[in-house]
């Protein structure tokens, strides 16, 4: 499967998709990234640090920002999240690091982070795109090799920390794209689907093989068990769960998660006039931006609870409203099929995809696999899990921590580790 | 009491306002000298005048600082390109369009008697107010004899400035290099010439970096460069030691009227000068960075910092700091201050904790909310009761960062974590310090980015005042020596 390599040359390519979904944070220019990073204070031990699940040392790699040093800058990003381009753009960093930075206090405008470290990742793919060597090399071959079901970031971090120390990183997905939901499913104007297929390139570089449109079912996850030296489960959440309505039957329903990635994709370049979306949780939002952004005339969302106990993050609350998009609280789901939509989305929680690791017998919690938090180690020795289906349901960011605590503790109980 | 006012006289030269423009490109000519009086300078010394020059193409080059620019900046320009007599027409110009404003006519002639007491002649003739001597121009003029050439020998500058003498009916002016060893040799022979006043400092000479791509130096000419003169915000301190070197001076009498020139680019930068005993000041690198506007708020504010201390002129507050620096010999041992963190303040940074422990004492900890603060001092002082590094076995800075990164952190999720969002500072990102340890440096005080939130506390030794001089001759450190073989204590 070596060909599965090249992402980013190969992807689709929709100029109408791109035209629609701008970026929402536009990249710095390298005078005001430069200016930006002369204002970060070098805390010592930074609360940004901290507060960052992969711990990016990021006063280190601003102030390399400032003196010039972006493949330096870039290098200490990836050291810690090999992901540190997808999570530049698809981070929430109002509750992350920028939201930890200590400017708060002194009432002045948090250091830029999310898009200072967009600026130094885009500055490594300008690099690399003129010929520069990766900043970092696989480890040499230890001769073990691991299978890591499902292709997103928990997994991709996982096998990058594999790589690193030469062991045999194999990554099983059901989908012709690797990346899971940073490529499939983070709204386009955060994190567009080439932008990942580039940052998973990178890996591909390393010697992450992919075995991609491959469904691993129990019977594959018993022959993977058998024939490598550990197996990482990566393989996030399932479906949008069913109301249990008569009505959601029809084919003018969709889910938010099929919508995102349909749009995505390019398989789904035009929407209804009138698009109603059920939940009020980040997916929800991100559906009913897209379904503005595609052209809906009238986009609401219909949520059964009020404001205060909607899920999405404040500032994408926001963001939505000054989309143009309406609210519904206090509405029961099935209002959402008697406003005449064209279109109603579901978005009310994804249910979990851990069926078919039953046989392991795994210890297991309301559908999420039960992990040692520091190293990602199930209750089966060969097996290690990271990501939304251990957390149920983080961000990007957490994915990658999960994966990358889990490959270092692979690694380590492979005897390899360092 | 009336509004105070910035009018002052210099050597016998009535000056509107203190603020003059140093001779400099900013005074190159006269449109650009009277454009400087509309803006409010009162005054202006003249570029040098002399046999004209040839310039090199580029010269000018700069030392940025953390996204500003220009903290200091180098030239390797000459004096005026211009014939002495479109210069001298100027100036006549000049005073006869502002006559009330100062004209100094800065010279710089081949050390030759006669030609000193022609470019005088002309120079008065002209109307200039009066006469500065350039005893300072720290490259290629120096290489020909001039300049710092000049200002570098106590004996040249005396018999040049004397030569002037014989000739000047209005003040000079001698203009000294700081590219010497002890300034006051230059300022002495000066007076001993005749001299009527000083201005310090000259550029320093410097060579401001180089362009790692091409491996040359800047400014670039052709590929090379040569050493410049270094002004601007940067050499300030350098320029103000110096000022009160020469204003401290009695050896040949009383100090003579001093013009401070050094990185002055506000009033605050001005007060400081005037304070250790400056008539005037010059101004160059501010006014080439922003132009001749800063002065507006040179004076406004000068105006409204004497109004809040109650001084009606200059005079109330010139020198006034002069008295306040002295040798290190007679600083008083005795006295204590302490560091102290307001918590409320701080916003957990920590930048006082590393650089106390790098740069310092190591006696700020992280202990806040680990029972630091059940801690009472001993009262006791680093400076006599010597502890071992580290004597509590606190956490060194690696060792917290080796713990900070081990720990796991996700992203909040208010509706699974039920986090509020606080603004306070977390107690344990606090720092303490020992008091018994701190031997009052100010370090922490000065890398603390929030005003006020670190101050340096007074602490009563219970001991008399006592200078090292004063234990000297009380014979203590003859004891001392005794005692611990070591004359410094």
């Amino acid at each position: 499967m070596s060909e599965a390599t090249g992402f980013y040359a190969k992807a689709p390519r929709n100029a109408e998709v791109a035209a629609r979904f701008v970026e929402l944070h536009p990249p710095f220019v390298a005078a005001a990234a430069v200016a930006e990073a002369h204002r970060c204070l070098n805390c010592f031990d930074a609360p940004c640090m901290g507060a960052c699940p992969t711990h990016i040392d990021v006063p280190r790699f601003i102030k390399k920002i400032a003196t010039g040093n972006l493949e330096g800058s870039a290098r200490t990003i990836l050291e810690a999240n090999i992901l540190g381009a997808s999570c530049a753009r698809a981070c929430p960093v109002e509750v992350l690091c920028e939201g930890a930075c200590v400017l708060h206090r002194e009432g002045k405008r948090p250091i830029e982070i999310g898009r200072l470290q967009r600026f130094a990742m885009d500055a490594l793919d300008s690099m690399q795109d003129a010929g520069a060597a990766l900043p970092f090399v696989p480890g040499e071959d230890t001769g073990r090799k691991v299978a890591l079901v499902g292709a997103g970031p928990a997994s991709l971090a996982c096998a990058a920390e594999l790589r690193r120390r030469g062991v045999r990183a194999v990554v099983f997905d059901a989908r012709p794209l690797p990346g899971g939901l940073n490529t499939y499913g983070v709204a386009e104007y955060k994190l567009p689907l080439l932008e990942s297929l580039r940052e998973i390139d990178r890996l591909c570089a390393l010697g992450v093989e992919f075995v991609l449109e491959t469904t691993v079912d129990a019977v594959k996850l018993a022959e993977l068990e058998r024939e490598y030296d550990a197996v990482f489960l990566g393989v996030g959440l399932g479906a949008i769960r069913k109301l249990g309505l008569a009505a959601e039957e029809h084919e003018s329903v969709t889910n938010a998660l099929d919508f995102i990635a349909g749009y995505k994709s390019g398989a789904i370049a035009t929407v209804a006039e009138t698009v109603a979306v059920v939940g009020a949780g980040n997916t929800a939002i991100d559906a009913a931006i897209a379904a503005v952004r595609l052209g809906a005339r009238e986009v609401t969302m219909v949520y059964r609870r009020g404001p205060e106990q909607m899920s999405a993050f404040a500032f994408e609350y926001e963001h939505a409203r000054l989309e143009g998009v309406r609210f519904l609280w206090h509405t029961p789901a099935e209002r959402a099929f008697e406003l005449g939509c064209g279109l109603v989305v579901l978005a009310v929680g994804q249910g979990t995809h851990t069926e078919f690791v039953a046989p392991m017998r795994l210890e297991m919690e309301d559908g999420r696999i039960v992990v040692e938090r520091a190293t990602g180690r199930t209750s089966h020795a060969k097996v290690y899990a990271g990501g939304d289906c251990v957390n149920g349901g983080r961000e990007v960011v957490d994915a990658v921590a999960d994966g990358k605590r889990a490959g270092v503790a692979m690694a380590q109980a492979l005897g390899v580790g360092r | 009491m009336n509004s105070p006012t910035l009018q002052t006289t210099f050597a016998g030269i009535e000056c509107l306002n203190p603020f003059w423009l140093a001779s400099a490109p900013p005074s190159n000519c006269g449109e650009q000298v009277m454009r400087a009086f509309d803006a409010g300078w009162g005054g202006a010394v003249w570029k040098t005048i002399g046999e004209p020059i040839v310039n090199v193409s580029s010269r000018y080059s700069s030392v940025d600082w953390n996204g500003q620019r220009m903290m200091g900046l180098n030239n390797i320009e000459l004096i005026s390109d211009r014939p002495i007599e479109t210069n001298l027409r100027e100036i006549a110009e000049v005073k006869r369009r502002y006559p009330k404003h100062v004209v100094i006519a800065s010279l710089m002639v081949e050390s030759k008697r006669e030609a000193w007491h022609a470019m005088v002649r002309r120079a008065e003739d002209a109307g200039a107010d009066g006469l500065e001597l350039n005893f300072g121009c720290p490259h290629g003029m120096s290489e020909r004899g001039m300049g710092s050439a000049v200002g570098q020998v106590p004996e040249y500058c005396e018999r040049i400035t004397g030569w002037v003498k014989e000739q000047a009916r209005t003040p000079v002016i001698v203009k000294l290099t700081p590219n010497i060893g002890d300034i006051r040799l230059p300022a002495r022979a000066a007076k001993r010439g005749g001299a009527d006043a000083l201005s310090a400092i000259n550029t320093i000479n410097s060579i401001t970096g180089i362009d790692l791509d091409t491996l040359e130096p800047r400014p670039n000419v052709g590929g090379k460069s040569s050493h410049g003169g270094y002004c601007g915000p940067a050499v300030k301190p350098i320029a103000l030691n110096m000022v009160q070197q020469v204003n401290a001076d009695f050896v040949d009498g009383a100090p003579l009227p001093m013009s401070g020139i050094g990185g002055i680019a506000t009033w605050q930068d001005a007060a400081e000068f005037i304070l250790l005993g400056a008539g005037t000041v010059q101004v160059c690198t501010a006014a080439m960075h922003y132009g001749y506007r800063i002065v507006e708020d040179m004076g406004d504010g000068l105006l409204a910092w004497m109004r809040s201390k109650g001084y009606a002129s200059l005079d109330d507050f010139r020198g006034l700091s002069l008295p306040k620096v002295t040798e290190w010999k007679h600083l008083d041992l005795n006295f204590r201050v302490v560091a102290e963190i307001h918590a409320d303040k701080c916003i957990g940074c920590q930048l006082c904790y590393t650089a106390c422990w790098d740069g310092a004492h190591q006696c700020i900890h992280l202990d806040r909310a680990s029972g630091g603060m059940d801690v009472r001092p001993a009262g006791t002082d680093p400076r006599t009761t010597h502890h071992g590094a580290n004597p509590q076995g606190k956490p060194t800075p690696a060792e917290v960062f080796a713990a900070s990164v081990k720990t796991i952190s996700v992203t909040p999720i208010p509706k699974l974590d039920g986090l509020q969002a606080s603004t306070a500072t977390p107690l344990e990102r606090i720092p303490r310090v020992d008091e018994d340890e701190c031997v009052g440096c100010n370090l922490c005080s000065l890398v603390c980015p929030v005003p006020e939130c670190i101050s340096m506390e007074r602490r009563e030794t219970g001991l008399p005042p006592e200078s090292w001089e004063q234990r000297v001759a009380k014979g203590k450190v003859a004891e001392e020596v005794a005692v611990t073989g070591n004359p410094n204590l």
